[in-house]
Parts: structure tokens; sequence; C-alpha cells
């Protein structure tokens, strides 16, 4: 059994990558995940790794490049503006294959927004959010322990696919504090040949570009990158449902509303709606099979998205669920959390 | 070797033999020649890494043999800091032009060298964005005619060329400092010079080498590669006066 603490998800997070062998951290402060910088800050004399405050999003996406290129497990944290100020680098990263780990700790908006947690990030981190055509893993914690496990987890899917990975939380998560037990410490050894370390004599010179200037390199290295993709949604969906056995509506939540959710099942159930949640854990690949399954569900009445914005996952459910049952959305925006008693009305109001 | 003949000018190993894609009389093939001959010199070839910008120059790992990063546009002093913090005993090198390093990535370049980070710029300022076909660049001289300013540079509304080089210099944490050129041999061997002493004190952990480069654009500049000498020796060099701005080892000496 591993360290039990009480922390904040931000200091979870800052934890468990140390333990997860952290080699460089460069960010830029945000609320409402400033916590990570400041704690691994306090951290940094007792280990080994490169902490840099970046002079802007922008930079600290682009010296997570530099790092992640020379071989380095290397992370960044930030929130909502901030992401997308990265979104170039993450372009960047994606096609140049450099593995790393990005936590976006949403925030309401558009805009400057608000401090308060929100979801509203759904679409940039699942449909791309940079330029052209690829996606990342993306995690989706529900709990102060799921930040440790989900960048333990994360930084290995990101060597494991040569990819970046994103944790997707929002500000209540980072910012609530709850026991967590802390994964053991985990030496790490890369085995990166392709890392830009300087050439020796005996092996060709390592490149790292996003550059294919001929269409037919483009295409090809496209085709790579989709393949790998496709590997991804093939072995890396991961789900959670609670009493969808037997059940008639399915509540569909990811992150901080599915906590909600499920104590809205279990009040539903009591006054007799056989409710149930299904939690899709990775938001892509997004567990596409799964609900096309209980859609086909005889006993399935209707779906409903229950989300921190304005039903951007909605979309995805609706796509899966193909037309088969009514999918229907109840969501709360700009920092508002919903309560298991709205979610409920807002059932009972398709019953 | 024919007898009787002696070879006084030869292509670095540390430079593939390659046709470059750079216009004939541009001063990057010079560039690259001089950064690969002081990495064979000092035997580094296998502690060296480059980042490249994006600009003409974009494909330079086309060119050198050594491991290199090609960064997004203008961020090539953030991708250097992160090189190098993970790997302080690498040697390590930006490669950037103007509307690179003095535009799109000037918060990166200033704070670079603000926090004194142990690698060497070398800034290829021609006054012109040569890869997207001749635009005005921060860089480019009062009056000088370019696409985007057909009637010349207003400073005006325009404000005047960057002096990048003053400007780094200011930060106490900038060790090296120097302008040179490759309008003439002579400059050309300076040049050459100031790339190994930069080298030289990121062995020696001193901070942040800028090396400017009063370069040159004959297709932009719409002249013939003699031309261009003309005007960086007529137009150019009297607005960015070449010599060393700041060489605290050198102070340190006295």
């Amino acid at each position: 059994m591993g360290e039990i603490r009480l922390m904040k998800g931000n200091e979870a997070l800052g934890e468990a990558a140390i333990r997860a062998g952290l080699q460089g951290y460069f960010g830029y402060p945000i609320t409402p995940q400033s916590e990570v910088i400041e704690y691994l800050a306090k951290e940094e004399p007792k280990y080994d790794y490169v902490l840099i405050q970046a002079e802007s999003e922008v930079a600290a996406v682009n010296m997570m490049y530099g790092a992640g290129g020379a071989g380095g497990r290397i992370m960044t944290t930030t929130s909502s503006p901030g992401f997308s100020l990265m979104q170039e680098g993450v372009s960047y990263l994606v096609c140049t294959e450099i593995p790393c780990l990005f936590a976006n700790i949403v925030r309401g908006g558009p805009g400057l927004g608000t401090i308060q947690a929100s979801q509203g990030d759904y679409f940039q981190a699942t449909k791309g959010g940079g330029h052209g055509d690829y996606n990342m893993i993306v995690l989706a914690p529900n709990s102060v322990q799921e930040m440790a496990d989900h960048t333990f987890l994360g930084f290995e899917l990101a060597d494991k696919y040569r990819s970046p990975v994103l944790l997707l939380s929002d500000g209540s998560i980072g910012q609530m504090m709850e026991k967590v037990e802390l994964p053991d410490p985990k030496p790490y050894k890369p085995n990166k040949p392709w890392a830009t370390v300087g050439k020796p004599k005996n092996r060709e010179r390592n490149i790292l570009t996003s550059l294919y200037i001929l269409s037919d390199d483009m295409e090809k290295k496209n085709i790579h990158l989709q393949a790998k993709f496709e590997k991804m949604e093939k072995n890396e969906v991961r789900f959670e449902e609670y009493r969808t056995e037997d059940a008639e509506i399915i509540i569909t939540a990811f992150g901080l509303t599915s906590r909600i959710s499920k104590k809205a099942v279990d009040v539903g159930r009591e006054s007799g709606i056989k409710l149930g949640l299904f939690r899709p854990i990775t938001l892509w690949p997004f567990p596409k099979k799964r609900i096309e399954e209980l859609a086909s569900k005889k006993e399935v009445k209707f779906f409903i998205s229950v989300e921190m914005n304005a039903g951007q996952m909605k979309e995805d459910v609706m796509l899966n669920v193909y037309g088969k049952k009514p999918v229907y959305f109840f969501g709360r925006f700009g920092g508002i959390i919903p309560t298991p008693e709205e979610i409920l009305s807002a059932i009972k109001s398709h019953l | 070797m024919k007898e009787g003949y002696e070879l006084i000018y030869k292509r670095p190993k540390t430079l593939l033999d390659k046709r470059m894609h750079y216009c004939p009389g541009c001063f990057h093939s010079t560039m690259h020649k001089l950064l690969m001959e002081v990495v064979e010199e000092l035997d580094i070839q296998d502690r060296t890494v480059g980042i490249c910008p994006v600009g003409c120059s974009v494909f330079a790992y086309d060119y050198m043999d050594v491991d290199m990063q090609e960064a997004a546009h203008g961020r090539a002093a953030a991708v250097a800091t992160g090189i190098k913090r993970m790997l302080p005993d690498r040697i390590v090198f930006s490669y950037q032009g103007d509307g690179d390093l003095a535009a799109i990535g000037t918060a990166e370049t200033l704070h670079a060298c603000n926090r004194g980070e142990n690698f060497t710029f070398i800034f290829i300022n021609n006054g012109i964005y040569g890869m997207t076909g001749g635009q005005m660049a921060p860089t480019t001289l009062e009056n000088q005619k370019t696409s985007t300013s057909p009637y010349g540079r207003n400073s005006a509304t325009a404000g005047m060329p960057m002096k990048m080089a003053e400007i780094v210099a200011t930060f106490e944490k900038v060790y090296y400092v120097e302008r040179v050129s490759c309008n003439t041999p002579a400059n050309t061997r300076k040049a050459r010079k100031a790339i190994k002493k930069s080298f030289e004190y990121q062995m020696q952990s001193r901070g942040t080498s800028f090396i400017e480069v009063a370069s040159n654009c004959p297709s932009g500049w719409k002249c013939t590669p003699i031309e261009s000498l003309d005007w960086i020796k007529d137009q150019v060099l009297p607005y960015y006066p070449l010599g060393v701005l700041k060489d605290l080892g050198k102070e340190e000496v006295k």
C-alpha cells in the first residue's frame, strides 16, 4: 500500500509527477492550477528535475519541445486560456512525436472567463485544438486520487505511443482536498534512441522536425500518425459504469459531473427511477463501442449528458447512440457546478 | 592530391556534402560552413545540438551533421532553453533570422538572455523576410523598400530598425555579444572566431552568447550578390556597426 496523504488535486498531480520520475517541468502561473508549479518549486531541492517558470505559456510549451526532444520525462500544467496559447506547440509535439504530459485544469470561458471550474474545453481537448489532423489521449480524472493515478498513467502512455497525453481536469478537482494513496516512486529508465542528445560517430544524426515540404512526405507522415491514433483507439479506451445493468436512463458524464451524477443515480433509484451512469475516463479515445451497446439495450429509454458546458460531449454520445435513442442534455456554465437535485429534475422533465 | 599541390580549403566533415537551397551569394551557406568548421575544430560533434528557425534556414538540418530540432516560428530560444537545461554538458546553438528572433520571438529571445541561458544565439540579420518573399522585418533599414514597405520603411509608423545585439547586451547575464559579417574575407574570419569563442564560453558555463551577423539577401533586396556587399558596406554597417559589444571574458582578464 502506498503512502496516504490529504492533498489538493493540484498537489497530488505534482507529487505523482515526481514519483513517476519527472525530469522537467515548464509552466506559467494561472489560476486555478498554480499550486502545481508552487508544489514542484517547494520540492525541487530534494530532487534533480528541471523547473522553469517560463515567460508565457507559449515559451513553456516550446521549452517542453526542446526538453522532450532531448529525451526528458517532462510536463506542463495550465488552465484554459493558457492551454489555448499552447495549442501551436501541441500540434508540433504530436507531429514530431515527442512524449510529454499536459494537464489542463479547466476554468470557465470563453475569453478570460472565470477562475471557477468548468468542462468547457472538451472540444479543444478531444477534437484537436491546434492545427492539422491529430488526436491525443485525454484522461479525465474525477478525484484527487485519479489526479495522481492519471499522472502516472499519462507519462506511461506518452512514452508508449511517443505522443503527448492530456489530463483534462477542472478547477474543483484541482483545488479540493481528499485522501490520496500515492503511487510508489518508480525509477525512470528512458529508452529514446530518437532524442537529440548529440550525435555519436556510429549513428546518423537525429532530426526532430514537423516540416514535410513535399506533399507525398506530408501524407506519409499523416498516414503514420493516423495508424498510431488507431492503435490508441483500439487499446486505450477506458470507462466506468455505475448501476447500468438494468438502467432505463443512462447519464453520461465525465470528470467532476460524473461524481455528482453518481449521487443523482442513487437518489433517483430511491424514488424508483432506474438510473445508471456511464463515465468515459478517456475522452479520447472515446468509448464508442460501449455507448453503442448501451443504446442497443431494449430497456434503455434515453441518454442524458450532464456536463459543465453547453453539451460538448453530448455530440460524441449522439454520434454513437446513432439515433437509436434520444440523447438529452443538462448542463451549467461559467463555473457553476450542478447539484444532484438539478440533474434529477432535468431527467424528470423527460419522463 | 597532385604532387606539389597543397590543400588549403576544404569542406568540414561536419557539413554534409549536399547542394544547398540557398540563393547564390547568400551568407547562410557561409555561416553554416563556419559553424560546422568550429564544431569540427573543437571536436564536439557528438555533443552539439542545434535548433533551426522558421525562415530561409528552416532546412539547416539538411546540411549540418549534428542532432537538430526544428522550432516553431520564433521559439528557438525557448527550445534551446529546454534542451540545454536537460543536457547542460551539450553545446547548444539556436540559428535564427530577424523575423524569427526579433519579431515573433522577441519575448523568448529577451527572456532567455535575461536568464543567462548558457547557449549561443546565431542571429542572421538580413533586414528582410527572405523565405516569404521579401517583406519588411523589424530590422529593415529606414526608407528601405520591401514588398510590404514599397515606398520605403516609414519609421513614423513602423518604428526604427531594432538593434538586437545592443538590446541583449544590456542584460547582466549575457556574457558575450558581437556583431559580425561575411561581407569580406577578413570579416568572415572574425565571424568564425566569434562562433568559436562563444562555444568555448559555453563549455565554461559562462552564460548567453549572442552573435549577430549583418547578413544579406540578394533575392529579397533585388540586387546581385556583389551589389549586396556594397549595400552592407554603405547602408547596413553604418547603422549596425560590427564589433564586440560585450565580452565579460575579456573584462575578467583585465
